[in-house]
């Protein structure tokens, strides 16, 4: 599914962030990569998602056999790749169900399926509303604007069920969410688990992967994976700190 | 090896840019024209033309001479080239034997045009339950519905027409709302209009369709001098689309038009605009100057006016549709979109002048400036020593895309009675590289990210468009901006 090799990236004022990541990430596995605070697990997200500001200076991205990099943000996500955001973005007077509707629209063309009409459109839509828990008054509000913290995370894996990506990479989806959040968010996740499809969680903490059980887990540390094991290393992590891995680079 | 995380985008933009103005065809048809250049004697011959009784010819005159003693005005934040007013042409008529009777007279080029332009102008119009009066160049080509909206006691055609058949109606009220010598550019309309709409709605009919003009120049070197008049009678109401293209030409192109809302007692007038008029190219040449003057009054009791205007086209506008509000609880309404892109230029807003008591006014405008383009919102609101009790409410929005254009506001508030209440709230933004980026996250390419910000920017102004209207306007605001993110 994805396979990320030697990959180096730095931002705009010329700082290397990434300094060779080596990633394989099979179909249907869940990975959980970990972190201390400025290891570059949002770099990583971003340089995945063609996010403007990053530059990749060596190494290369294989995503399904095509070279990820060369694709635009809105080709990734069309071809299928998902980004759930740290800080989701508001976009006044846009509503929530439109902007849904035109993005579920664009990357259904892209698979060759037809638009959905909105009476189909609504009945998929009530479907995924109920496995998270939102109300359907969250869908006629602008974009994100005037959400609660959690209620942004739980609309971004609401986007998530609804668009039904290959490759979903979550940036800190936990952060910020009390534990009845965290638990609908997990099951939104876990529901989306499936043998076609991969799943990259970014996150500082353990408590998500109690929830989402990972197939492997990375540490990232001064911009290299610096250890990769099952899910028990994470619970490792939760006892020994980041503090053993330092700043390894 | 070095490689950006993105690329492509700019070429991809590149290419939809290219697709450019979409109206600028020209349509090959003999025109009758005056000659150059403006003087009493073109006044009369104007006047001639169209058979006007001698009232008439005397309103325009003595406009003329109103306009000779005028300057033009350079208060607006706008950059105009100097205008040889004696260079231009102020009449052009599509040559012809008689006037049509149907539509099956009328001349196969101009159906043309109007199917380009998509106007529902033949059986369709039915379907669209649109009424269309077409103002090519100078002279109203067709006029459809007028027997359906005649059952009713409706009034619609050109103004042409209404001179001689209602003749009475138009000498009560010409003028009444615009004074011919009120500022330079309806002083020069005033004595040289050649055609226009005009509506009528008598009292307590409320009339069942959008009335619709569009206006579209022609003729190079002519400036359109249109005039409208809608009077709608005591407890009636009426909703006015007005859309305008013009052809791509060089040299610029002038345009003065002056509207006239009269709203007697318990009447309502809704006016929309869609100006697509040609804006010039990437290097700002040509284009047209639209220097409009549109005024409402709401002239009876609990009366009501309201302007909705989408502008996107011309290389600079200069236009304030204003509300004159006399009667008791009368309302006067402003909503509008004004995008300036490449190196348009607008300076645009409106005047709200409350003289009844009760009287409420509504602002809300929103600018859009992208290249280096310049917008500016100009508008005042007055509140008059009788005028107790007087509310406004004003929001004035900016949005900038890029680093090259303005945005500028500008509002004067006069309040001359102490119970008024007067709102005003103002914000600049820019679109964000976040947004952007989460909408082409979402699978939305660039060109419908940008879109889908803008249009939930005047969302509020938008949705005071009749449907079919804001359909059109959506597509016109992402065609307005192409080229301008990258």
């Amino acid at each position: 599914m994805l396979e990320i090799r030697n990959l180096h990236a730095r931002i705009a004022d010329g700082r290397e962030i990434l300094k060779g990541i080596d990633l394989a990430v099979a179909a249907g596995e869940v990975h959980a990569i970990m972190g201390p605070n400025g290891s570059g697990k949002s770099t990583l997200a971003g340089v995945l998602s063609g996010r403007p500001g990053y530059e990749v200076t060596e190494g290369s991205v294989t995503y399904l056999g095509r070279d990820l990099l060369a694709l635009g943000p809105d080709e990734r996500a069309r071809a299928g790749v998902f980004l759930a955001f740290q800080y989701p973005v508001e976009i006044p007077g846009v509503n929530n169900m439109y902007f849904l509707r035109a993005a579920l629209n664009s990357v259904r063309r892209a698979r060759g399926e037809a638009d959905l009409d909105a009476g189909q459109f609504l009945k998929a839509v009530r479907a995924k509303l109920k496995l998270l828990e939102i109300g359907e008054d969250l869908l006629q509000r602008g974009v994100n604007v005037g959400f609660s913290g959690g209620e942004k995370k739980r609309n971004e894996i609401f986007q998530m069920a609804m668009l039904e990506p290959r490759l979903a990479i979550l940036d800190e989806t936990d952060s910020g969410l009390d534990i009845d959040a965290l638990r609908m968010v997990a099951r939104g996740i876990n529901a989306l688990r499936g043998p076609e499809r991969s799943i990259v969680m970014i996150t500082h903490y353990q408590r998500l992967l109690e929830h989402v059980v990972p197939d492997r887990v990375h540490v990232l540390s001064g911009g290299r994976i610096v250890k990769s094991g099952g899910k028990e290393l994470a619970l490792e992590l939760e006892l020994t700190g980041y503090g053993a891995y330092g700043d390894a680079a | 090896m070095s490689r950006p995380a993105t690329v492509k985008n700019a070429e991809t933009l590149r290419d939809v840019a290219g697709e450019g103005y979409k109206y600028g065809f020209v349509t090959e048809i003999e025109s009758e024209s005056a000659p150059p250049g403006l003087n009493e004697d073109i006044v009369a011959f104007i006047s001639a033309k169209k058979e006007e009784p001698r009232w008439l010819l005397d309103w325009r005159l003595d406009a003329f001479r109103h306009w000779r003693q005028m300057a033009e005005p350079h208060w607006a934040k706008l950059r105009v080239a100097p205008i040889d007013y004696q260079a231009a042409t102020y009449y052009s008529a599509p040559k012809r034997q008689n006037a049509p009777k149907s539509l099956d007279e009328v001349d196969p080029e101009l159906l043309k045009t109007y199917e380009k332009l998509g106007i529902p102008l033949n059986e369709r119009a039915a379907l669209a339950g649109v009424a269309v009066d077409a103002v090519f160049d100078s002279v109203s080509v067709a006029t459809t519905f007028k027997d359906k909206l005649a059952e009713l006691g409706i009034i619609f055609c050109s103004f042409g027409e209404a001179v001689r058949e209602h003749g009475d109606l138009v000498r009560q009220y010409l003028g009444s709302v615009v004074p011919p010598g009120d500022n330079f550019f309806a002083a020069l309309n005033s004595a040289v209009f050649s055609d226009g709409s005009f509506a009528y709605v008598p009292p307590g009919v409320r009339c069942p369709m959008e009335l619709s003009t569009y206006f579209r120049i022609n003729a190079a070197k002519t400036g359109q001098f249109e005039r409208t008049l809608i009077i709608a009678d005591k407890g009636s109401y009426v909703s006015y689309l007005e859309g305008c293209t013009a052809p791509q030409r060089d040299e610029n192109q002038l345009h003065a038009a002056v509207v006239e809302l009269v709203a007697l007692e318990g009447a309502e007038i809704k006016y929309s605009t869609v100006q697509n008029w040609y804006p010039g190219d990437a290097e700002g040449k040509g284009g047209i100057y639209n220097f409009v003057t549109k005024r409402g009054a709401c002239r009876g009791a609990n009366s009501k006016i309201s302007w909705t205007q989408v502008e996107t086209g011309s290389a600079i506008t200069w236009k304030y549709p204003s509300c004159i509000l006399e009667g008791d609880n009368s309302v006067g309404e402003f909503y509008s979109v004004a995008i300036t892109n490449n190196l348009q230029q607008a300076d645009t807003g409106t005047k709200m002048i409350h003289l009844g008591r009760n009287t409420r006014s509504t602002i809300v405008s929103k600018g859009i400036s992208a290249g280096r383009g310049q917008n500016t919102y100009r508008g005042l609101v007055r509140i008059q020593p009788k005028a107790e009790n007087a509310r406004n409410y004003t929001q004035c929005d900016s949005l900038l895309i890029g680093h090259k254009c303005g945005a500028h506001t500008l509002p004067y508030i006069e309040v001359r009675n102490p119970s008024a209440r007067v709102e005003h709230e103002a914000t600049t933004s820019k679109i964000s590289d976040d947004q952007m980026f989460y909408c082409r996250q979402r699978g939305l390419t660039q060109e419908d990210a940008l879109s889908l910000i803008v249009n939930g920017f005047c969302k509020e102004v938008l949705k005071e468009l009749p449907m079919e209207f804001a359909v059109e306007a959506q597509k016109l605001l992402a065609v307005s901006l192409e080229g301008s993110v990258g």
